[in-house]
């Protein structure tokens, strides 16, 4: 991972212009922009189905944009969105499915083998070998996906995207499967691995986000960005407030108030 | 038993059974992981289409077989992956289409169509040597291709999104697959036939799935399996004068049958340790 390092901390990686998507005739992302850079660590927040997985998906090229551009280190999202290690949120593969742990992660590296007929070399093995490492799963590397708990999951989804040797981290709701522990954790790690990465993740957990991110963008259809180290409760009243028929459900606040409580036991 | 070993039929036997069953549990484990049971079963029933045209045009109908299975592999897939129609449906109408076909096909065809029922329902003691040829020929290739491709297919296999993100050429790659797996039907028609292939081609898969974890170990168990069932139910119809297509395929639901319920004794047992 040390090629992130050569990069300007200011360098820009991914950047969205005025990007436009609808499903079918359903406008779910509007008006977008966004630039990520190298040193980033960007929390995106907002109520469900305003479209915070569709930005993803953008920039990862699984959807292409009505209107907009997006671009990875100037190109095209599909030819280089191997520079992007992903974390999605729903599962889109079956957990009985006969494959070791090991061999999940092992697909990370095949976005970066060149050759026709991907086989694996030894340095492929050693880095998913440190991949394991990072996320203290070694011992799990044998097991089957499906005897892990929920966190272990969530860890061997994260140690497959940073296989890939990523310039960026895109995590779509990391914590949700796991416990309030696990995921405070979570967060410590990712904190780890921003010294190495730009880091970009969709959470409900505002309360874990706060002290771990840089900056917040609030997103419902548009994108409300905020520069800033610390959320206060002020501020996400604030930028709740652009999505102003969302906010009156009080579902942010919701969140917050589930937190404090855990906080005092 | 040694005596019958000496007829050339028998042994055509036995060798195709071996052949067919490498194929099968190769290609029957990514059928069972991907849960594509259904779309193998439309590719069989529509290479009946192709068969009935070789009765029509005089030519060997495992060619017919061959070109019909393998358009109504990329037919699905093509048209499913456009995504703009039901797959379940595209399945359903290949499936009967191909069946109507054949029909149509071999009620054109000037006289008799002997050995029409060794295709519909299998007939192991009844493989020319030179079929034997076809099988060895498909064999390699498909083995070849898995070999060629395993990384690929599995990762497509597991995680369709991921294995784009990683710019596999996943679309690509899953029409290969639906052909390789047009092929192994061709093969497996010789021994069950048409409408019993689908069978022959999860079954020992799906048990080899219960008790192993490994994609490649699998395949071999799977393989195993495969010829034990062929060899079994050979021997049995030969013994009870009975057909063979239908014999293996008993067998081998039989036993997995008996896989299901002895997995669920396994599984109560761990849990009350």
């Amino acid at each position: 991972m040390s090629k992130d390092r050569a990069k300007e901390s200011s360098e820009e990686i991914i950047a969205m212009e005025d990007v436009w998507f609808a499903y079918r005739d359903n406008p779910v992302v509007e008006a977008i922009n966004l630039r990520i850079y190298a040193n980033d660590f960007l929390g995106i927040i907002g109520p469900n189905g305003g479209g915070k997985t569709t930005i993803f998906k953008l920039i990862l090229g699984l959807l292409t944009p009505d209107k907009g551009r997006v671009t990875i280190n100037g190109g095209d999202p599909c030819e280089h969105r191997t520079v992007i290690g992903y974390v999605p949120q729903y599962r889109t593969f079956d957990f009985g499915f006969p494959i070791s742990v090991q061999e999940m992660v092992l697909m990370g590296r095949l976005g970066t083998i060149r050759k026709p007929f991907r086989k694996y070399s030894n340095e492929d093995h050693a880095i998913v070998q440190n991949c394991l490492e990072t996320m203290e799963i070694v011992d799990l590397r044998n097991r089957q996906v499906d005897q892990l708990s929920g966190g272990q999951q969530q860890k061997v989804m994260l140690a497959r995207a940073l296989a890939t040797e990523p310039e960026v981290l895109l995590l779509d709701e990391p914590t949700n499967h796991v416990d309030v522990q696990t995921g405070g954790h979570f967060f410590g790690l990712l904190k780890e691995l921003h010294e190495k990465m730009a880091v970009v993740v969709i959470s409900h957990d505002i309360g874990a986000i706060s002290t771990t991110i840089d900056r917040i963008g609030c997103m419902n259809k548009r994108l409300y960005l905020h520069d800033s180290a610390e959320i206060t409760e002020e501020m996400i009243a604030e930028s709740y407030q652009c999505p102003i028929d969302l906010i009156a459900h009080g579902v942010p606040h919701r969140v917050l108030q589930e937190h404090h409580v855990l906080e005092r036991k | 038993m040694i005596e019958i070993l000496y007829f050339e039929f028998f042994r055509n036997a036995l060798i195709a059974g071996l052949l067919a069953s490498v194929a099968c549990g190769v290609m029957g484990t990514y059928v069972v992981v991907k849960k594509i049971s259904f779309i193998s079963g439309g590719i069989a029933h529509s290479a009946f289409g192709g068969i009935g045209l070789g009765y029509l045009l005089g030519f060997n109908p495992i060619i017919g077989a061959v070109i019909f299975s393998i358009a109504s592999a990329l037919g699905i897939g093509v048209i499913s992956q456009q995504g703009h129609e039901n797959e379940d449906t595209i399945i359903a109408t290949m499936w009967a289409t191909g069946m109507a076909l054949g029909i149509l096909f071999i009620a054109l065809a000037p006289g008799y169509a002997p050995d029409l029922m060794s295709y519909l329902f299998g007939n192991i003691l009844f493989v020319p040597t030179e079929d034997l040829l076809i099988m060895l020929l498909l064999d390699v290739l498909i083995i070849g291709v898995v070999w060629l491709f395993y990384n690929e297919f599995l990762a497509l296999s597991f995680d369709e999104e991921f294995a784009t993100i990683m710019n596999i050429p996943v679309k690509k790659l899953s029409l290969l697959l639906l052909c390789l797996i047009a092929l192994t039907v061709v093969m497996l028609i010789k021994i069950v036939g048409v409408i019993l292939v689908i069978a022959l081609l999860s079954i020992p898969a799906a048990i080899a799935h219960q008790h192993t974890e490994n994609l490649k170990k699998i395949m071999m168990v799977a393989i195993l399996f495969g010829m034990l069932f062929t060899f079994a139910g050979m021997w049995l119809s030969y013994l009870a004068d009975v057909p063979s297509g239908a014999t293996i395929i008993i067998l081998a639901a039989g036993a997995y049958g008996i896989s299901i319920a002895f997995g669920k004794i396994r599984k109560k047992s761990v849990s009350m340790r």
